[in-house]
């Protein structure tokens, strides 16, 4: 099937080259930093964790949201998820592999990744996370390539992948719940030590990704002759506005606690992501975009209106994507850092070479998914289904 | 020369005995070596678990802190990086009260005690944190004599630990580390680090196997001779009861940093 992605029209061509081109310059620099080291990024002895596994932290949970159109589709047979099951699927997949780079970039010492193999350490969160998202990689790489394999042959997917497509469903909460557990049983980081640390991660997963997805079904309807369907991107629609709705909840749970109970600690990071502590504000502005996009969208998404027209959902989608983006790739982060155990405030911005290095991961996973995209759309175009979307039947 | 099958049978029998014995020995070896990181002497000092107590009162001048911090930096090569204070490397260094103990702040603290600059390092945690989390046992605590050690070798740089210590006692290598380093006053002894791993101190773990106490010990112990006192690090063996540790515990009323979170700091302050 991977022939089907060297055909193309001169707009694929040119979004394909660009994505090299921006790949190519973050190599570049990608260079630099293995040259001379991490002091190339904003990171500090005091914020030793940025942008990078920031962005890890908040594709993990993009990777994970593939399971919000599987499962309804799987298990309680919800045909009109079939066209967006396999664009959920390789969403993971490129969301698994920009999550596994944006690791290896963050490593001072890159050559010995394979120490992490070669002297497993049951003991650390880092070691199940490298677990856990090779075995999803594995799991959307196969589920994936047999469904749609079997879907151009125009025959039933093989029995012997249902059992792994209920695996991939029990599999993908566990890779954002473990991705939290990172952060979440650590002494000493107010902001991070949360018992519903793993409820927050899943609820924004279940919001940006499928938020991201509907973007992407737009996009795909709009560019090409395959309709992923009107139904099946308004339902996704709905779990975005319930799972948004649940995730601002869950933050406003954060806030009560710390500012209720008056601890100190608890409260020192919130107050210095959104109102800045001790005359350091850096991150305030970003933080407040993050909750203004947050409140667009839910104001937007809450409307069964507003909704169902879907340029006016894909502006609320994006609302939703980048104000989860904020704050889960980058406030997250830092704001566990800052204050530092000490109580000295050392602020974190990324560097130009950190923002190339980024953007560059973000395009080899934009080309990976162009490519898969690609291939199942040029299958999908092959198919016709019959009035209910359900059944594929043959092309006149 | 002939040899003939019973007699090749037995060379193989041996041979293989032979180097199994090998194997189970090189292993012993390597779990020696593992732990105590360089092989041991007679003159060696051992504890079942060293700590360390901070007698604030046998400070007095900024130069007597500077004396075991200079010691600490010197022995084991610690860069000095001036050019950019967010990448500093410090195993040894001071902070004030109320951050070497936040959470215990209070407003009519003592001016005396607000600005007292509290010696901090490595609290070498009965249940450290930095060991829980690191992906590839390059922090590991040796169980001979809880020493959390660092193998500067295994570590991959995802800095993890450093998001695991409460007591920001972690520096990472942003850089290579060796420009920073004066050559004059370099010790050979001690290997110097790369770009990329994390350090910090080790209680002097290469000084103990020689039968030598820590260099910061040292130093205090230098400071406090000119001074006619008795010196204000005292170093020792929790677990012995007749330890000298044991007996300053007993006497004085002792502080630890942040013990409310259940790591077991093993360093002690007396104010
Ligand atoms: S003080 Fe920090 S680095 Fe030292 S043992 Fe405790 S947790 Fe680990
Ligand atoms: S930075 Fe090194 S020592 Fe620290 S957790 Fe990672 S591998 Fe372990």
């Amino acid at each position: 099937m991977l022939e089907k992605a060297i055909y193309g029209g001169r707009r694929y061509w040119v979004w394909i080259f660009c994505l090299l081109g921006i790949i190519g310059v973050g190599f570049l620099a990608y260079l630099y930093q293995f040259k001379t080291g991490l002091g190339v990024t904003g990171m500090s002895r005091d914020v030793s964790w940025g942008l990078y596994i920031g962005q890890f932290t908040f594709l993990v949970g993009v990777a994970a949201s593939g399971v919000m159109v599987v499962l309804p589709y799987y298990l309680h047979d919800y045909k009109k998820f079939g066209r967006l099951t396999i664009l959920g699927e390789f969403l993971a997949i490129s969301a698994v592999i920009m999550c596994m780079l944006f690791i290896f970039v963050d490593l001072g010492q890159p050559l010995r990744v394979l120490n992490v193999i070669l002297h497993p350490t049951p003991n650390s969160v880092m070691f199940y996370d490298m677990l856990v998202l090779s075995g999803y990689l594995f799991l959307n790489i196969l589920i994936g390539w047999t469904v749609l394999g079997a879907e151009r042959k125009e025959i039933a997917p093989p029995k012997w992948i249902k059992p792994f497509i209920i695996l991939s469903i029990a599999w993908a909460p566990s890779i954002h719940t473990v991705t939290a557990f990172l952060y979440a049983g650590i002494p000493g980081r107010h902001l991070w030590l949360t018992a519903i640390m793993a409820a927050r991660f899943l609820a924004s997963a279940f919001a940006g990704g499928p938020a991201l997805l509907i973007i992407l079904a737009l996009i795909v309807r709009k560019y090409t002759k395959f309709d992923p369907g009107k139904e099946a991107i308004q339902s996704l629609g709905k779990i975005v506005t319930y799972c948004m709705l649940i995730n601002v909840f869950f933050l406003g749970l954060e806030f009560f606690t710390a500012f209720y109970s008056q601890i100190p600690g608890h409260m020192h990071s919130l107050v210095y992501l959104y109102a800045g502590l001790h005359g350091h504000s850096q991150l305030v502005p970003v933080m407040w975009i993050s909750s203004i996009l947050a409140v667009i969208a839910i104001g937007m998404l809450i409307f069964p209106q507003i909704r169902k027209n879907e340029s006016l959902l894909a502006v609320a989608c994006l609302a939703t994507f980048f104000s989860l983006w904020i704050d889960k790739g980058f406030g997250l982060v830092v704001g566990g850092f800052v204050p530092n155990p000490l109580e000295r405030i050392t602020e974190y911005w990324p560097t130009l070479p950190e923002t190339l290095i980024t953007l560059a991961v973000w395009a080899i996973g934009f080309l990976v998914l162009t490519i898969l995209y690609k291939i199942a759309v040029s299958v999908k175009e092959e198919v016709v289904f019959d009035k209910y979307g359900e059944k594929q039947i043959k092309a006149e | 020369m002939s040899v003939n099958r019973r007699e090749f049978l037995k060379i193989v029998s041996m041979s293989t005995i032979l180097s199994l014995g090998g194997v189970v020995s090189i292993s012993s070896l390597k779990n020696h070596v593992e732990a105590s990181q360089i092989s041991r002497n007679a003159k060696a000092l051992t504890a079942k678990r060293w700590a360390m107590v901070i007698d604030m009162s046998k400070f007095t001048s900024e130069e007597d802190y500077r004396k075991c911090i200079d010691a600490c930096h010197r022995e084991h090569n610690v860069p000095h990086v001036t050019d950019n204070p967010k990448h500093e490397i410090k195993w040894m260094w001071t902070d004030t009260y109320e951050h070497a103990f936040p959470g215990n702040e209070d407003k009519y603290l003592s001016e005396k005690i607000k600005h007292m600059p509290f010696l901090l390092l490595c609290n070498h945690c009965e249940n450290p944190p930095c060991v829980r989390v690191c992906p590839t046992q390059a922090t590991f605590k040796r169980k001979s004599d809880g020493i959390v050690m660092m193998d500067m070798h295994r570590c991959i740089g995802c800095r993890f630990c450093m998001a695991g210590c409460p007591y920001g006692a972690r520096s990472f290598n942003y850089k290579d580390p060796r420009p920073y380093l004066d050559e004059s006053r370099e010790n050979p002894e001690f290997p110097t680090r790369m770009k990329g791993v994390v350090e910090k101190c080790t209680l002097c773990y290469e000084r103990l196997a020689h039968g030598l106490l820590p260099a910061c010990v040292e130093a205090a112990k230098e400071v406090a001779a000119k001074k006619g006192i008795t010196p204000g690090l005292i170093f020792g063996d929790l677990e012995d009861p007749n330890s000298e540790v044991r007996r300053v515990l007993n006497e004085r009323f002792t502080v630890r940093r942040k013990p409310e979170l259940g790591t077991g700091p093993s360093v002690y302050y007396i104010i």
